[in-house]
């Protein structure tokens, strides 16, 4: 529609018609994050986005976490590489920031755990020998933050969980595949999200 | 049915052709209760059998029925019928044959696109005139409204000039991003556009002016927001004046420290902001760290589990 039209002023289009749209960074725990395991894509050229589907059903290509720094680790050989492990109430994220982030690595370099800090980064799944997946964060922005926006961050990514929950019993299409493949158990995340919460309550 | 029948023949009656009420209910009868044709059809499909017997053109039969006058800002919903008073923002060109015009109109209360078919035999509009646009069908793409004028579709000039306003937008969530070109920039003399390398893409290489602004990105989980934050609005958001800025940038010989600065406190923290919209932008008039209580929020959560079982 708009795409045939020839406009005057470009800058009137929003970019989104051009075809580029920036991608969602979506909230999940680290149990759910940590049983994530299915990669798929849109499309087949090199240029689709690829996902990581959560057992929760949502198809992940950017996610943003929030949680306390407790160890970190620069593993890089000749350049730096930093990898560090971020805390929720449901377990623990693997952040890497290495010499194509540069500004996540510099702030990973200087921050002494244990502190908050809020990750905005691309999900990345690794497979073991023994055929296990690991998923860990690779880094765009990290920034230290504080306790009040890490509770918030906790609520706000229950929220979603429990919305995507309930849309696991319609016929979503993300829905209807991650419960194929994982047969998701939506009372242990409903557990996930309540723990999550009452140790805020506390 | 009766309903129907009674309601169709008043709106004949107003055209001055008599039709039989009995007529038309053994026409609906027959097509509602033995070829299970639904109500809706049915009406239509009567109505247009009568404005054949009678020679009506059906423009006449319908047009009549007044749509809703609505502000522009109002237009939430796909395929609804009403009359808009707007003044003609921006026409843009169209190489498309099926479209004889397009482009932006607007009322006080903010923007809308529009397409006129070349169907639709319709007037020319002018960019900066004000018109009432009666009778166009709303539309919905991308999740952005626009209304298309079709030959059901009235054009009237109007003599006043209607002031185009805007609504302030209100969205809230976390800064997941601080853009390129944010913080420290400085802009040309002659066409205030921001430099890129000490050079303006329409004036060459200028002598710079200073200035300070944010370029962001709000994201809820659901959607993302660009935000547009001015010299004003920055420095009260980060507590550092221009001219603070320009000493960091100074002592530190880079103009990227500013934009740390800026990162280092917004990104990955949650804001409420409202403004006018523009295009992708929202143009922030305020903004505030969204400090609301969560305790509500973490009540309604722990209850929530329970509600559903049962």
């Amino acid at each position: 529609m708009a795409g045939n039209l020839n406009p005057k002023r470009t800058s009137e289009f929003p970019k989104s018609e051009g075809g580029f749209v920036r991608e969602v960074a979506h909230r999940v725990f680290a149990a759910e994050f940590r049983e994530s395991n299915l990669q798929a894509k849109d499309g087949h050229d090199q240029y689709s986005p690829s996902y990581l589907l959560t057992p929760t059903g949502v198809k992940v290509n950017r996610i943003f976490v929030v949680g306390t720094l407790t160890e970190k680790e620069d593993i890089g050989t000749e350049a730096q590489f930093w990898r560090g492990r971020i805390v929720d109430p449901t377990g623990a994220f693997f952040v890497s920031a290495g010499q194509y982030q540069p500004e996540a690595a510099q702030v990973l370099a200087k921050t002494t755990p244990p502190e908050f800090i809020a990750v905005i980064g691309k999900p990345s799944t690794y497979t073991t020998k023994e055929g296990n997946v690991l998923t860990s964060i690779r880094a765009e922005s990290l920034q230290i933050v504080d306790a009040a926006t890490r509770d918030r961050w906790v609520v706000d990514c229950a929220k979603h969980t429990m919305e995507r929950l309930e849309r696991l019993k319609g016929d979503n299409p993300d829905a209807v595949k991650a419960k194929e493949h994982y047969s998701t158990n939506v009372e242990h995340y409903r557990a996930m999200v309540a723990q999550a919460i009452e140790s805020l309550a506390k | 049915m009766k309903e129907i029948a009674t309601k169709i023949e008043a709106r004949f009656c107003e055209l001055g052709v008599k039709v039989q009420p009995d007529e038309i209910e053994t026409r609906l009868d027959q097509l509602i209760n033995k070829f299970k044709v639904p109500p809706e059809e049915a009406r239509r499909n009567v109505i247009n059998y009568f404005l054949k017997v009678h020679n009506i053109p059906r423009t006449e039969f319908f047009e009549k029925r007044e749509t809703p006058q609505v502000k522009t800002s109002e237009i939430k919903e796909d395929g609804k019928w009403v009359t808009v008073r707007g003044k003609i923002v921006q026409l843009w060109e169209s190489n498309q044959e099926s479209i004889a015009q397009a482009g932006l109109l607007g009322d006080e209360s903010g923007t809308i696109k529009f397409t006129k078919w070349t169907k639709a035999g319709l007037p020319s509009v002018e960019e900066g005139k004000s018109y009432l646009f009666k009778n166009v069908i709303t539309s919905e793409w991308q999740g952005q409204f626009n209304i298309k004028l079709n030959k059901t579709s009235e054009i009237i000039p109007l003599k006043e000039d209607i002031e185009v306003g805007s609504t302030p937008v209100e969205f809230s969530g976390a800064i997941v991003d601080v853009q390129s070109g944010s913080g420290l920039i400085k802009r040309c003399p002659e066409c205030n556009r921001a430099l890129v390398k000490g050079a303006c893409g329409e004036h060459g290489k200028v002598e710079g002016i200073y200035d300070l602004r944010i370029k962001a990105v709000l994201d809820d989980g659901e959607k993302v927001q660009d935000i547009l934050l001015n010299r004003e609005i920055t420095e009260a958001l980060i507590g550092i004046t221009l001219d603070k800025a320009k000493e960091m940038a100074t002592e530190a010989l880079d103009q990227a420290v500013v934009l740390d600065f800026i990162k280092n406190r917004l990104v990955g923290r949650y804001f409420m902001v409202s403004g006018a919209k523009l295009d992708r932008f929202i143009l922030v008039e305020t903004i505030k760290q969204d400090v609301r209580p969560i305790d509500e929020d973490i009540k309604r959560l722990l209850a929530t589990p329970v509600a559903q079982e049962a």
